[in-house]
C-alpha cells in the first residue's frame, strides 16, 4: 500500500478512537434516541420489530378465533375491542376485515421489511465489510426515526372511531377510496397511506445508505467476491426496495388524489350509497398494476435478507463452505431481477388481456429455477457437513424446510390456469405464509440467536431455544399445512365465516385445529421474549468468537464501541467460507488470516496468488 | 373472584417456571462451562429434526388418502377436466420434489452430526452439478408452462357467436343477473340510471332491453357454450363458482367475461356426490366490505331441452316494472309493449 494511504488510514482510525471516546460522554438522548451508531440504530429496528410482532400476532389470534370457533362469546374481549364486539359477543364482521388488513400490513412491512432488513442491515453491513459505521450516520437516524413516525401512525389509525383499514393490505380501490363502502376506508385508510408515505421514505434512505456503504466502505482486501453472503443479499434487497418502493409511492399518491381531490385515477361508473358517483375514465386495474409492481418485489425484500442470514447461519455451523458461492450470488441476483418482471401473476382473473396472463405465467415460473438452485445448494452444503445444530441453525433448517414447501405451492399458483381456481383461497394463503411469512420469521429469528452475542454481548439461553424452536417450527407446519386442503376445496380468503355456502360449510374441526397450533405457535414466543430480554441482562457473557465464525464482526471487541474496532480495521485476505479446509488446525480460517499464516492449508491458487505477490 | 384465582394461580406458574429456569441456569454454570462446541443436545436435536419431518410427512400423506374426498373439489366444466389434470400433474412433480428435498434434509442432519473426530468435507463447488440442477428444473417447468399455456388459451378463448350470454353484476353484497331474452342481446346500460329498481342501470332507448329478463337464480344448459358478462357497480368483486373451476374479478367501469361449458347437470352432481340437496353456488372471491363472506348466488345446470323450457317461461323485467314505460322513448313504445310480453290496458 502507498505511504499516503497508509498514512490517511491512520488518521481515519484515529478519528475513529477519538470518536469513540467522544461516545462514552454521550448523553443518554444521544446514546439510546437520536444515536448515529449502527448498531443502536440496529437495536432500536429490532426492538420496534419486535412489539409490532406481537401485535400482529394478537390480531391473527383474533380473527383465528372467530374462524376456529365461529360459535364461540367473544364478550371477554369486550375491555380490549369495545365496540367491535357486538351486544351478542360476536366480532363485528367489519372488524374483523380490519383485523385481516391490519395483521397483513404490520406482518409485511413492519415486522418482516423494516425489523429484518432494518435490523440485520444496520448491524451487519458495516461490521461484516468491515467499516465504522454506515456512509451516513445521520440518515441512518432519519430512517429508523421516520418508520418510528410511520410507526406512531399506524398504531393510532388502529384506535380511530371508524376503525383501521380494512380493505385488505392490499388496499385495492374503489373499496380503499370509498368510505361509503366500508368503514375502514374512512380516516384510518387516511392514516394507512399517511404511514406508509414516511415507510416508503424511511425504506428510502435505509436502502440509499445501505448501498453506498457496501459500494464505498469495504476495508482493504474486501472485494465484492470476498463479501460475506449475507451483505450481498442486503445489498440486494436494498436495490430491490429503490427500484420498486417509489412506485408504491406513486400509486399511494394517486389514490389519496382520488379519496380527497375528486380525481378518477381508479374510479369509474360507480353508483354506491343510493347514488352515482361523478368519477369516470378511470381504471381499478391500474392501481394493482402500480402496487404489485412493488407488492410481488417486496416478496423479495422480505425474503432474501432471510436467505443471506441463513446461508451464513448453515455455513457457519455446517463447519463447511457454502455450496456454489458464485451460484448463490448469481440465483440471488436472478431472482432480484426477475421480480420485477412477475408482478402480474397475482392478477391473473382481474379481468387483465388474458396473453398478458401468459407473458407473466412464463416469467412467474423462469423464477423458480434460481430458487430451485438455491434450495439444491443449501442441502449439499449440509451434504458431509459437521453439523452443529445451535438454535440459529434450527431455524436455519426450518426456513429451508418452509422455503422449499411454500416456493413448490408457488408453482401451482403461478400457472396461470391452475391459479383460476386457486386464486384468493386458504391455498394462497398457505401458500405465502409458509415461503413469505414464515421463513423470513425463521430468518430473522435465526439471525437474533445468531448475532444476539454481538448485540448485546452475551448469549442467549441455548434450551429456550430449543424449544422455542420445536413448538414453533411443528406450530407453524399445523397451522398452515391444514391450509392447503382447504384451499383446494376452494375456500375463499378473508371470510368472516363460511356457514352461507354448502361448498364451504365442512373443515369446521380442521379450522379449530388451526386456530389451536396457532394460539400454541404465538403463545411459544413468549418464551423467545422472554429468554431475550432476560439474556440481555443476565445472560452467559459471550466469548468473542461463539460460533467459531470466520467473518470480520467476530474480530471486533465483544461489546465494540461506537467505530467497531478499536485499533485498525483488519484486512481481509480471502473469502468468508474457509471452514474444514484440508490441511488447517482448527476447522475455519477467519477472513482477516492473512494466506502467509495459512501455508498448509493453501489451495493451488492460492499458492500461485502468493507466489506472484510476493515476486 | 374466580378469574383473581385463575389470574393468580397464572401468575404462580409463571413464577415458578421462572424459578426453575433460574435454579437450571446456575446450576449449569456452577458446573462450569463446556470448552466443546457441541454438547448432548446435539444428538438429540438431530433426532428431532428425523422425527418431526417424517412424522409431518406421514400425517401429511395419511390426511391426503384419508379425507380426499372432503377437500377436492368435484369438476363440472369441460375446461374444468383439463384444469384439475393439470392440478394433479404438478402436483405430482412438487409432491415429489418435497418428499426427496425433505428426506435428505433429515438423512443429512442425522448422519453428518458434529464429531471431533471429523472434518467437514471442504467441497465450495461443482460446476457441472450446478449445471444438472438448473438445467432439470428448467426443463420440468418448460413442460408445465407449455400445457399450462395450452390450456389457459382454450379457456379464455372468445365465446363462439352463438353462446348462451348471462350478465352477472356484483354489488354490495349480492349479485344479480340478467338475460338476453329472445333477441338474445343484452341491453345497454348507463350506470347514471341506477335507482333502487332498475339496478342494472338500463337504458330503455336500446330497444334490446325490453325483452331482458331478471330470475333470482341462475340457470345455464348443460353441453352449450355460456358465456358470463360479468360487471360490477360498485366496488371490485370476483365470481367464483368452484366446481366450474371458474373465476373472474367484476371491476366497476371495465365489463369481463368467462366463457365455459357445463357438463353435468345439478341432478348428474347430485347423484356423483350422493348428496341431494347438492347445488353449484357462486361465491365472491374478492374482498368487498362487510358482507364479502355472503354475496352467493345459486346456479342450476340443466338439459338444454328444460333450459329452454324454463327460458321461455320467464316474464321480462320491463312486464314485472311496468312504471319504467315511462323512459322508453314515444317512437319505441309500440315495440316495448310488444318485446316486453305487456298486456294491452
Amino acid at each position: 500500500m502507498a505511504p499516503e494511504a497508509q498514512a490517511t488510514l491512520h488518521e481515519a482510525d484515529a478519528h475513529g478512537r477519538d470518536h469513540e471516546h467522544e461516545h462514552h460522554e454521550d448523553s443518554f438522548i444521544r446514546k439510546y434516541i437520536f444515536c448515529t451508531d449502527h448498531k443502536m440504530i440496529a437495536k432500536q429496528f429490532l426492538i420496534t420489530g419486535i412489539f409490532w410482532a406481537v401485535i400482529g400476532g394478537a390480531l391473527s389470534l383474533i380473527f383465528r378465533l372467530q374462524l376456529g370457533f365461529p360459535e364461540m362469546d367473544l364478550a371477554w374481549l369486550q375491555p380490549v375491542l369495545g365496540k367491535w364486539i357486538t351486544a351478542q359477543g360476536k366480532l363485528d364482521p367489519e372488524f374483523y376485515l380490519a383485523l385481516v388488513t391490519m395483521h397483513g400490513t404490520i406482518m409485511v412491512f413492519f415486522v418482516l421489511t423494516a425489523g429484518l432488513s432494518g435490523t440485520f442491515s444496520n448491524l451487519l453491513i458495516p461490521l461484516q465489510i468491515g467499516a465504522r459505521d454506515m456512509a451516513s450516520g445521520f440518515m441512518n437516524m432519519l430512517s429508523y426515526w421516520l418508520f418510528f413516525v410511520s410507526s406512531v401512525i399506524m398504531f393510532g389509525s388502529m384506535f380511530v372511531e371508524a376503525g383501521p383499514a380494512g380493505g385488505g393490505w392490499v388496499i385495492y380501490p374503489p373499496l380503499s377510496a370509498l368510505p361509503q363502502a366500508i368503514k375502514g376506508s374512512g380516516l384510518g385508510m387516511t392514516l394507512w397511506l399517511v404511514s406508509m408515505v414516511f415507510f416508503i421514505a424511511s425504506s428510502l434512505i435505509g436502502s440509499i445508505n445501505y448501498i453506498s456503504t457496501v459500494i464505498n466502505m469495504r476495508t482493504r482486501g474486501m472485494k465484492f467476491s470476498r463479501l460475506p453472503l449475507t451483505i450481498w443479499a442486503f445489498f440486494l434487497t436494498a436495490i430491490v426496495g429503490i427500484l420498486s418502493f417509489p412506485v408504491l409511492f406513486a400509486a399511494a399518491l394517486l389514490l389519496v388524489f382520488d379519496r380527497s381531490f375528486g380525481t378518477s385515477f381508479y374510479l369509474s361508473e360507480i353508483y354506491i350509497g343510493g347514488e352515482a358517483l361523478p368519477n369516470v375514465g378511470g381504471s381499478p386495474l391500474l392501481f394493482q398494476h402500480l402496487f404489485w409492481f412493488l407488492g410481488h418485489p417486496e416478496v423479495y425484500i422480505v425474503l432474501l435478507p432471510a436467505l443471506g442470514i441463513t446461508s451464513e447461519i448453515i455455513a457457519t455451523n455446517a463447519r463447511k463452505p457454502i455450496f456454489g458461492y458464485k451460484a448463490m450470488i448469481g440465483s440471488m441476483m436472478g431472482i432480484a431481477f426477475l421480480s420485477f418482471v412477475v408482478w402480474a401473476h397475482h392478477m391473473f382473473v382481474s379481468g387483465m388481456n388474458p396473453f398478458l396472463g401468459s407473458i407473466f405465467m412464463l416469467l412467474t415460473l423462469i423464477i423458480a429455477v434460481p430458487s430451485a438452485v438455491k434450495v439444491f445448494n443449501y442441502l449439499t452444503t449440509l451434504w458431509r457437513g459437521n453439523l452443529v445444530f445451535t438454535p440459529a441453525m434450527l431455524f436455519s433448517i426450518g426456513l429451508l424446510s418452509f422455503f422449499i414447501s411454500g416456493g413448490l405451492t408457488g408453482i401451482f399458483l403461478g400457472n396461470s390456469a391452475i391459479d383460476v381456481q386457486l386464486h384468493d383461497t386458504y391455498f394462497v394463503v398457505a401458500h405465502f405464509h409458509l415461503v413469505m411469512g414464515s421463513a423470513a420469521f425463521f430468518g430473522m429469528v435465526a439471525g437474533v440467536y445468531h448475532w444476539f452475542p454481538k448485540l448485546y454481548g452475551r448469549m442467549m439461553d441455548k434450551k429456550l431455544g430449543y424449544l422455542h424452536f420445536w413448538i414453533t417450527f411443528i406450530g407453524a407446519y399445523m397451522v398452515f399445512f391444514p391450509m392447503h386442503y382447504i384451499g383446494i376445496a376452494g375456500f375463499p380468503r378473508r371470510y368472516y365465516s363460511f356457514t352461507n355456502f354448502d361448498a364451504f360449510s365442512s373443515f369446521a374441526d380442521l379450522n379449530s385445529f388451526v386456530s389451536v397450533a396457532a394460539v400454541a405457535t404465538v403463545g411459544v414466543q413468549f418464551i423467545f421474549l422472554f429468554n431475550f430480554f432476560y439474556s440481555m441482562y443476565r445472560g452467559r457473557r459471550a466469548p468473542k468468537n461463539p460460533w467459531r465464525s470466520n467473518t470480520l464482526e467476530w474480530t471486533t471487541p465483544v461489546n465494540p464501541g461506537h467505530g467497531n474496532w478499536e485499533g485498525e480495521i483488519p484486512a481481509v485476505h480471502r473469502w468468508p467460507y474457509d471452514y474444514s479446509k484440508p490441511g488447517a488446525s482448527e476447522d475455519f480460517i477467519p477472513q482477516n488470516v492473512p494466506l502467509s499464516e495459512t501455508p498448509e492449508s493453501n489451495l493451488p491458487h492460492e499458492k500461485k496468488a502468493l507466489e506472484s505477490k510476493k515476486k | 373472584m374466580m378469574k383473581l384465582v385463575i389470574a393468580a394461580g397464572g401468575i404462580m406458574i409463571l413464577v415458578a417456571l421462572f424459578l426453575i429456569f433460574r435454579i437450571y441456569t446456575l446450576a449449569s454454570a456452577a458446573k462450569g462451562k463446556n470448552k466443546k462446541p457441541v454438547d448432548s443436545s446435539n444428538k438429540w436435536n438431530a433426532a428431532l429434526i428425523v422425527l418431526s419431518i417424517g412424522g409431518m410427512l406421514v400425517a401429511a400423506a395419511w390426511y391426503s388418502v384419508k379425507y380426499f374426498d372432503d377437500y377436492t373439489v368435484p369438476v363440472a366444466s369441460e375446461h374444468g377436466t383439463e384444469v384439475s389434470r393439470l392440478f394433479w400433474w404438478t402436483m405430482a412433480v412438487t409432491g415429489i420434489v418435497f418428499i426427496v428435498t425433505h428426506i435428505l434434509l433429515f438423512v443429512f442432519s442425522a448422519r453428518y452430526q458434529y464429531s471431533e473426530k471429523r472434518k467437514a468435507r471442504f467441497y465450495p463447488d461443482n460446476g457441472w452439478l450446478e449445471m444438472v440442477w438448473t438445467v432439470i428444473p428448467a426443463l420440468v417447468l418448460t413442460g408445465l408452462v407449455i400445457s399450462g399455456l395450452k390450456t389457459w388459451n382454450t379457456m379464455t378463448a372468445k365465446s363462439p357467436s352463438d353462446a348462451e350470454n348471462i350478465e352477472i353484476m356484483g354489488y354490495q353484497f349480492a349479485w344479480k343477473v340478467r338475460y338476453p331474452g329472445s333477441d338474445g342481446v343484452i341491453g345497454k346500460y348507463d350506470y347514471r340510471l341506477i335507482d333502487a329498481t332498475n339496478v342494472f342501470g338500463m337504458d330503455f332507448s336500446d330497444q334490446a332491453n325490453f325483452d331482458d329478463f331478471s330470475p333470482r337464480e341462475i340457470h345455464i344448459p348443460k353441453g352449450k357454450h355460456v358465456q358470463f358478462k360479468i360487471r360490477s357497480r360498485d366496488v371490485i368483486h370476483s365470481v367464483f363458482a368452484p366446481h366450474f373451476r371458474l373465476k373472474m374479478d367484476a371491476v366497476p367501469g371495465m365489463p369481463t367475461r368467462f366463457g365455459f361449458v357445463a357438463n353435468k347437470t345439478t341432478e348428474e352432481m347430485r347423484q356423483e356426490t350422493g348428496n341431494p340437496d347438492f347445488d353449484y353456488e357462486i361465491a365472491c372471491t374478492e374482498v368487498c366490505g362487510r358482507g364479502h363472506f355472503s354475496m352467493k348466488i345459486k346456479v342450476i345446470v340443466e338439459e338444454p331441452e328444460v333450459y329452454e323450457k324454463w327460458k321461455a317461461g320467464q316474464k321480462s323485467w320491463l312486464s314485472k316494472n311496468q312504471d319504467y314505460i315511462v323512459k322508453v322513448p314515444k317512437k319505441l313504445k309500440e315495440a316495448a309493449v310488444i318485446k316486453a310480453g305487456l298486456e294491452e290496458d
